[in-house]
């Protein structure tokens, strides 16, 4: 029982009062957070102290998981054990003359002075858990500042482009997919070369991640099938990795621009397993008389934007 | 029955461990690793809502805001986001807590309901200015979740002050 002086009479501010002072600092926050992003400090020690409360999250499901695979039948073990031998013949055949391939490409970059490609290191991550905010599609990966990751790095799967790392915790990284609707992926066609750049669908959380590439011409030479790739452009993904495949071209005569959905190339929604690719050891230098589209794409998306 | 309510029961005071103690396992919850589920419904919401109506001097809008920054962080959400609607959510529970404590348990839930939207609604409208992607109505469904599971709520986290201290048979609590 309190046997203290009952504290009826001093209650501090009235209810009122506290509820606009902490309504003005969570809107100064957000904007903060929002718009200028200085709020990181006070996220990163409030990361800190939640922690070790995700961690104890985290360990019902690795139990799960290692349950599931102390209880693996043999037969199942077997049979994906001969999937994977023979996943690894057909790689070592193609490994093979990939490696005189690559001698080759090295020679003619040599001959005519281009840049050296230089190999990434990449980093093997697990997906911890897909982000419970419903508003942006993000995962969290199990490596953090700690392994070496940094904001920007790319990250792939066995099929293609997943995102980009966003934010950086200690232990933890954040992943924006390429499916969120503030992500923005330079891409290129296939078929023809032609430069885009892949803006996310978003779509909330649960709903089937598209990409939309938006300001390309009505008459651009685009086909439902194409497949797009990175054009390594921006120089944070190394150029090739497939990222999607051209679903849905509508062409309307009132606008402009072609309104062109895809979908992505990568199982972003099902992979555990995701590979987080270093930085080239130098950066690409400012795109120069060798690149034309470039500039013009981005004054016409400037001009777009006003 | 017009006067219905856990009020006919002498409740013991409540223990701030326990408060401490539910607070925290809601917040694991809310931290679960799920993947690619809308619509969960959001316990810690529902426990501060709780101790809000029926501690109203124990828990406090303060407290909701810095447990709406650990969601945030947790969750990687726009910073400030969760502690705005928690903060919100404290000050209309405390607000009312005595009208809605006036109710039978199922019409409690339907205020909680609509505190719980209400919410929901406000950090949709946040998202949304700061440009975010619209998630869906299943992004709604956990408020009704939520709503639904506070009888039970009540139930659980008001059981350790319905015990009597010492056993008594002649005694009513």
């Amino acid at each position: 029982m309190d046997t203290t002086t009952p504290p009826f009479f001093h209650r501090g501010p009235a209810p009122l009062a506290r509820l606009t002072f902490f309504v003005s600092l969570s809107i100064l926050l957000m904007v903060l957070d929002a718009r200028f992003r200085y709020a990181e400090a006070l996220r990163q020690t409030a990361a800190v102290i939640v922690y070790p409360l995700q961690r104890i999250a985290m360990a019902p499901m690795a139990l799960l998981d290692n349950a599931g695979d102390y209880f693996t039948s043999q037969i199942s073990l077997k049979r994906e054990n001969d999937a994977l031998r023979s996943r690894q013949l057909q790689a070592a055949g193609e490994r093979l003359t990939l490696d005189s391939l690559r001698a080759e490409n090295a020679q003619f970059r040599r001959l005519l002075e281009a840049r050296q490609r230089l190999p990434r290191i990449s980093t093997f991550a697990e997906i911890l858990y897909s982000g419970r905010d419903p508003f942006s599609r993000k995962i969290v990966i199990d490596k953090g500042s700690q392994q070496g990751i940094q904001a920007g790095l790319a990250v792939i799967d066995d099929v293609g482009v997943i995102g980009q790392v966003t934010r950086v915790y200690p232990l933890l990284a954040e992943v924006t997919l390429i499916t969120d609707k503030e992500q923005v992926t330079p891409v290129q066609v296939v078929r023809n070369g032609l430069r885009a750049v892949a803006y996310g669908g978003g779509g909330g959380n649960s709903g089937d991640g598209t990409l939309d590439l938006r300001f390309m011409s009505a008459n651009a030479d685009i086909q439902t099938g194409d497949v797009l790739v990175t054009s390594g452009i921006d120089g944070t993904y190394p150029p090739g990795l497939p990222v999607a495949k051209v679903a849905r071209i509508e062409r309307d005569a009132a606008y402009a621009f072609a309104n062109i959905s895809c979908t992505p190339a990568a199982g972003t929604d099902q992979n555990k397993q995701v590979l987080v690719l270093s930085q080239e050891a130098d950066p690409p230098p400012e795109p120069t008389l060798a690149e034309p589209a470039k500039p013009a794409k981005t004054r016409r998306t400037r001009a777009m934007d006003k | 029955m017009p006067f219905y309510g856990q009020s006919k029961r002498i409740l013991l005071p409540v223990r701030p461990g326990f408060m401490v103690f539910t607070v925290i396992v809601a917040l694991l919850f809310n931290l679960l690793p799920w993947r690619d589920v809308n619509g969960l419904p959001d316990l810690l919401a529902l426990v501060i809502a709780f101790w809000c109506v029926h501690q109203p001097r124990k828990m406090g809008i303060g407290v909701a805001w810095l447990l709406g920054i650990f969601m945030d962080t947790g969750n990687g959400a726009l910073l400030g986001q969760h502690a705005f609607a928690y903060a919100v959510l404290a000050f209309t529970a405390i607000t009312l807590h005595r009208r809605i404590l006036w109710f039978p348990l199922s019409q409690q839930a339907a205020q909680i309901l609509v505190l719980l939207l209400a919410i929901q609604l406000l950090m949709l409208a946040v998202r949304l200015i700061a440009g975010g992607a619209f998630p869906g109505l299943a992004y709604f469904a956990g408020s009704l979740i939520a709503a639904v599971l506070w009888p039970a709520a009540t139930f659980i986290l008001l059981w350790p002050q319905r015990r009597p201290e010492n056993v008594d048979a002649n005694r009513p609590i």
